[in-house]
């Protein structure tokens, strides 16, 4: 796959506390990549990783509505679920975001919708959780199968 | 309601629990400004705990306690040879974090590109907005 990368994402692990923005812009207006985030049969289509299929069971985006919904592919299923503690339009969403097999790791999750005119628009993402080691764990789950070098190498690092 | 057989990304936070852990040292390694600094003069090049410790107001045991937290890291490692034992940077390590986060980042990019896809599809039904 190539990657013309129009507009690049942008990922900030912070040293201090354990969180991960993530900072993405498009050429839509707020309106409308608002309302990906919070149209199930829009949000569906996109969210999660490549390669899997998301079917949604709830989705009641707004002030303390909930969602759940199963990713499924390769052989795998997951069901993910959570909260939205704070829904304003165009604006804010404030989430819970959890993995049902590990259901102690609840992420906090902020979604701040920023208008840039001309049609475009900025969002700020921001996953909190309640550690570094799940933090970082988080972070190092971006390695997909097959992918197993880095750990090897690092691991080859850290043993010497 | 649980999953089974192999969870392609999920599963990677228990199946790597142990490799995640030292990870996790690394990054919390850094999560002291002061180890943070030391890591930055140390990028410039090798320097003594003593040379080490000058900038600061604490004692040479002090940055010795910053030393070796980062020592078992893995991201720092005291040279043999001589009496100075000059404290040396393992930059690779550097490297290998850079490239998990840019691996976690294409994950998200490529999640927002099947968003820019859907962004286009819904040009046309716009208006339905203001019904």
């Amino acid at each position: 796959m190539t990657t013309s990368t129009k507009h690049e994402t942008q990922i900030i692990v912070d040293p201090d506390v354990p969180l991960v923005r993530i900072i993405r812009e498009f050429d839509a207006p707020v309106e409308k990549v608002f309302r990906a985030h919070t149209d199930p049969e829009l949000f569906k289509q996109w969210a999660g990783p490549n390669g899997l299929v998301n079917e949604i069971e709830t989705f009641d985006c707004r002030t303390g509505g909930a969602y759940r919904y199963k990713s499924s592919g390769q052989g795998w299923e997951g069901w993910f679920r959570g909260s939205f503690h704070e829904v304003r339009p165009n604006q804010t969403i404030i989430q819970t975001f959890n993995y049902e097999d590990m259901p102690d790791g609840v992420a906090l999750e902020r979604i701040d919708f920023e208008d840039l005119g001309d049609g475009r628009t900025r969002i700020s993402s921001t996953s909190l959780v309640d550690s570094f080691e799940g933090r970082d764990a988080f972070v190092a789950s971006g390695m997909e199968v097959g992918v197993n070098e880095g750990y090897q190498k690092l691991d080859a690092i850290l043993a010497s | 309601m649980t999953s089974t057989g192999p969870i392609p990304i999920f599963n990677r936070m228990v199946d790597n629990t142990a490799r995640t852990d030292r990870l996790s040292e690394v990054f919390s390694a850094l999560a002291d400004p002061t180890r943070r600094d030391i890591v930055a003069r140390l990028a410039v090049g090798d320097a003594t705990v003593t040379e080490l410790a000058k900038p600061y107001n604490v004692t040479v045991q002090a940055v010795s306690k910053h030393l070796k937290v980062l020592e078992e890291a893995g991201l720092i490692t005291k040279t043999k040879d001589a009496q100075r034992r000059p404290v040396h940077l393992e930059a690779e390590v550097f490297d290998l974090m850079t490239k998990w986060i840019e691996r976690y980042r294409r994950l998200a990019e490529e999640r927002y590109r099947r968003l820019d896809a859907v962004l286009e599809t819904m040009a046309d039904d716009d208006k339905e907005e203001d019904k």
